[in-house]
This record gives structure tokens, sequence and C-alpha cells, in this order.
């Protein structure tokens, strides 16, 4: 029928034009329900959160009016602002790396299918499956120094794995890695499997190596999907907040507040302040796009470079 | 590296070349076993003996005694987690099979605008419109409430669930609807008696992503609900942690964590073909 209103011939033009009148009317009666979901739980929250961030909010008491731009002093000047965001970067750097890195080493690996591979494949996707709230809770214990796996080993040898601000680092990102290598495994080998093996075919003819083949045909091919994975990964990343929020608390020595365990700890910790909250989540916003807008650019410039 | 050449390489499989792959075995051996032992270790762990549990003499499910009598009583948590999980899965499917009928199908001012409206929900940190979400969802009564977080949950899942459908419509003939239109069935008739069978696996996919995120979310129950008796269960096993003077019962929390991941691994082994199909789509592109 859509057809039909498409293109309207110039005989049927008016029997057209109400026809398509009514398929543009049952269109949005389709598209409705989606519409208000969109305007009500994203568009508006969207708008009030600017709202907020230039209001005297408290938790409690609601909108008190404008005090613009006290919150985002306030949001700049708090004593965690500033480390929050340093460690926030260095924990996605960190985490971007090595799951992009290691979910393209997995992908080559089990890139062919047979038996075992596909085996591989869900062994290592089979983490991607559990919550990250219920993952860190399995870490929690496992690097627990009392009931772990390894609570005698860290007895006998006196270490922790949490107890150290770079222990609580390097401990979270394993966690990570081991619930999202899966996940960018599988984004990899897609990507990988859209790759024609004419090109190969063509490498293996002109007596490429398998490492120039990897070079110089699989990773300029793979670059929209490397450059995808590595958006969701830092998207991802940037705003981490289970993981943190399960394994260390922020500790130790408040050595690891994260951005988003900051705007919560303000909006409902202690502060109850949501128009600071909303400052902090408004500069998040936008720093998030702009990040993106650069990982964009710079992953569309490279292929005319090299 | 292709697939001809791996081939030949099988081919040519003997017991020296086996022996020459020998290092291969260990290495992927010993990746299954890093990715899977997390999980095995805490299985058995929640029902082996353990000083300090409730499983301290001999192998059993002490610790899902104490888990099931955790305050509410754990089944009235994972009765939350599954009326928001359902709830969400439910919500997502109708919403998303409507709007990308709607989408793959009709003509309507402000489409594009609203496709990519729905996409940009992927943009926009999910913690950022939660302090807001949180002030909206109290003004209309749903803060506190398991309704409210379900409905948060849904709109997260529709810029996936939304791309999903649409393509899923698209990647069916237009003939297939229009035979039964000119047979005098509406487009919801269309809808409903041809093209919902068709469009079955991706349902499956939607569904099977709306389920897992909203059966493990955290954040949202996490500032959504005060009551502690309308926590879902993600939730109620990360608090059960601090629940006697401070010491942590880490078999109860073994526990906690086999009944939360054991329907998420069931649930994707049985479908996993229908999970890769969402990463096929390319809907993270969106």
């Amino acid at each position: 029928m859509s057809v039909i209103a498409d293109a309207p011939t110039k005989r049927g033009s008016r029997f057209s034009t109400t026809r398509s009148r009514r398929s543009a009317l049952q269109g949005w009666a389709y598209a409705a329900p989606t519409a208000i979901f969109v305007l009500v739980l994203f568009v508006i929250p969207l708008l009030l959160v600017f709202q907020m961030s230039g209001s005297n909010w408290p938790l409690l008491s609601g909108n008190q009016g404008v005090n613009f731009p006290s919150n985002y002093q306030k949001a700049v000047t708090n004593r965690f602002f500033v480390d929050s965001i340093v460690f926030t970067l260095k924990y996605t750097v960190l985490a971007t790396v090595l799951l992009i890195g290691l979910g393209l080493g997995l992908a080559l690996l089990v890139q062919e299918s047979s038996r075992w591979k596909g085996f591989l494949r869900t062994a290592f996707l089979i983490p991607s499956a559990l919550g990250l709230a219920s993952a860190s809770l399995l870490f929690y214990v496992l690097y627990s120094p009392f009931a772990g796996p390894f609570a005698e080993l860290m007895k006998s040898w006196g270490f922790t794995f949490l107890g150290t601000p770079n222990g609580a680092l390097f401990s979270t990102v394993f966690l990570i890695v081991w619930r999202f290598a899966g996940f960018y495994m599988l984004l990899i080998l897609v990507g990988l499997q859209g790759i024609p093996d004419e090109v190969y075919e063509a490498a293996r003819i002109d007596g490429a190596s398998r490492r120039q083949t990897f070079t110089w045909v699989t990773l300029p091919l793979l670059k929209p999907t490397l450059a995808l994975a590595t958006v969701l990964c830092v998207t991802g990343s940037l705003l981490a907040f289970e993981q943190f929020y399960i394994l260390t608390k922020g500790g130790p020595d408040n050595s690891t507040i994260t951005v988003v365990q900051l705007i919560y700890n303000v909006a409902f910790q202690g502060q109850n302040d949501l128009g600071i909250a909303a400052a902090i989540s408004v500069i998040v916003l936008v720093a998030l796009v702009i990040i993106n807008i650069a990982q964009i650019r710079s992953f569309r410039r490279a292929p005319e470079e090299s | 590296m292709t697939i001809a050449s791996r081939r030949q390489d099988r081919r040519m499989l003997s017991i020296g070349s086996l022996l020459l792959r020998t290092p291969y075995w260990v290495l992927t051996g010993g990746l299954a076993l890093i990715f899977l032992y997390p999980l095995i270790w805490t299985a058995v762990s929640s029902v082996a003996p353990k000083a300090g549990t409730s499983q301290v003499n001999g192998w059993g499910f002490g610790n899902y005694v104490t888990l099931g009598n955790y305050q509410a009583g754990i089944v009235q948590y994972f009765a939350n987690s599954v009326f928001v999980s359902l709830l969400t899965v439910v919500l997502t499917l109708v919403i998303s099979l409507l709007g990308g009928y709607a989408f793959a199908r009709f003509r309507f001012p402000g489409k594009n605008l609203l496709f990519l409206g729905t996409l940009a929900i992927l943009m926009v940190p999910y913690a950022t419109v939660l302090i807001p979400l949180y002030v909206i969802l109290t003004a209309v009564g749903l803060q506190n409430t398991l309704v409210g977080v379900a409905l948060v949950m849904t709109m997260f899942q529709l810029p996936f669930a939304t791309f999903m459908m649409r393509i899923g419509f698209e990647s069916i003939p237009r003939e297939l609807d229009e035979a039964a239109m000119v047979d005098g069935a509406s487009s919801f008739g269309a809808l409903w008696h041809v093209l919902i069978p068709a469009v079955k696996p991706s349902m499956i996919t939607v569904g099977l992503f709306a389920f897992l995120a909203a059966w493990n979310d955290f954040i949202a129950p996490l500032i959504l609900i005060n009551d502690s008796d309308k926590f879902t269960l993600p939730l109620a096993v990360a608090n059960l942690r601090v629940q006697v003077q401070g010491i942590v019962d880490y078999g109860a929390t073994e526990a906690g964590v086999v009944v939360l991941a054991l329907p998420c691994i069931v649930l994707f082994l049985v479908l996993q073909r229908h999970y890769v199909r969402g990463f096929l789509s390319g809907a993270f592109k969106g």
C-alpha cells in the first residue's frame, strides 16, 4: 500500500493523496508509542538536566529557583572533581586498549569455524551474558582475602587485590576485560567476516605473507569496525559505575571514584544536591559528545593519510 | 589465514603437526579456562563447606537457605526482578514492533527525525539522564515503583530494539503484506497475521537483549527504588554483603551470584544464535 502512496500516478493523483495522507496517519499511529517514550523519558529529561544544572535543586525539597552558575562552580571545585576525571580517563584508556586489543586477538583466534573454535567462542562469550553487577559481585568474592580461591596465597605472599590504588584499578580492569572481551570479540568477528574472501585470495596470489596480509588487508578493511568498537568502549568506560561501586566503593583512599560515582554521591549520598549533580552530568554529556566526535573524525581521516 | 588455506592445513594434519600445534592447544585451552573458571569456582564454592558461611560442615545448600531468608526473602527479590524484566521485554517488544513497522513501511512527516532521536538515546550517557528521570518519575508518582524502573529500562532498550525491528521488517518483501492488504486486510491485520510470524527471529533477539539488560541492571533500581522490599535481585545481593554487623557473608553472596547468573547463562546458551544476530544486524552501529 505504501508503494502505491509513494508513487502517485497522474491519473489517480487525488486518490493517492488521500492514500498517502492515510498512510502518514497510520505511520504516526504506529510510531506514536516510540515517540511518546522518546519524548517523555529522553527528550524532556535531557532538557530538564540543563534546567536543573542552573537551579538550586535539593534532593528532598525540589526546585528552589535559578542559581546559575553556582552549581557549576561548586561542581568544578568539588574536591573529587579533578581526581575523578583523571581516574576515569586513566581507567578508560587502560580498558579500551586492552579490550580492543584482546577482542581483536580473540576474534582472529576463533575466526574459522570448527568445533573447538565454536566452543572457544561460547566460552569467551558466556561472561557477556552476566550483568556487570553480577560479575562485580562474583569478583568481589574471588578477590576476597578471606573467601576467595587466592585467600591462602594472599596470606602467605602478603598481597591484596583491592587494598592499594593500583591494585584496585588493575583488578577492576581485569574484571571488565573478563566480562566484555567476548562482546568485542563478537563485534570484531562480524567485521572480519564482512571482508570478502576474494581480497584475501588476491593478497595470496600476490605472495603476501600472513603478517603482510594482516597489516595491509585485514586491518585497513577492519577500520570501521574497530572505530565502532572503540567508540562503544570509550563511552562505556567513561560511564563506569557498578564495577567500582561494588568492588571498591571508590576506595582505597577515594582513589577509584569515577565521574558517574561522583554524580551519584553528590545526588544521593550525603550532599543530596541534584543541581550540582546535574551540572556534573551536563559537563560529562558535553565532554562525551566532544570526545566521540573527535574519535569519529580521527578514524575517518586516518585512511586518507595512510 | 583464509578459509581455503585452512582447509589445506587440515588436510595435511598428521600426528607431527598435531604436536607442533601443542602451544596452540595450551594457549586456547588456557584462555577458555580463564573465562570459565570464575563461574565454575563460584558455583562449586557456593555449595562447598567453608568456615564463616552458612555451609560449614559438608557440602550442601546452606548458603542458599541463608540467601532465601535474607530480609524480605529472596523469593520476593526474584519476583521483583522477574516482574521488571518481563514488563521491560513486553513493553520493548510492543513499542519496537509497532515503531519498526512504521519506520519500515510508512511515510510520515518527522519520520527521520524521530528515528534519529530514538538512536540518539545511545549517544547520551545513561547516568546523565537518570537524575532528571528521578525528578520526572517522582512527579508522576512512579519513583520507588518497579513499573518506573521497567519504563526507564524500556527507554534505554529502544534504540537497539527499534533498529533491529526496522531492518527486520525491511528484510521482508513488501509483496507479502501488500498481498494481504489486497485481500482486504487492514495494515494492522497484515502486521498481525503476516508480518509478525516473519519477524519472529528479530523479536526473539530484541526480547533476549531486553531481558538481559533489565534483569541485570543495577544503577536504575539503585537510584529509583527506596523500599528494600522492592529491590531487584542485583540490588538485594549487593546489599546482602553487609548484612551481619558489617561482616560479609561470602557464601550467601556466591549463592546470590549463582541465582543471578544462572537464568542469563541458560538463556544465552539456548538462544546464542539469536544473540549473535544482534551483532550481525549492525544494530550497534546506530
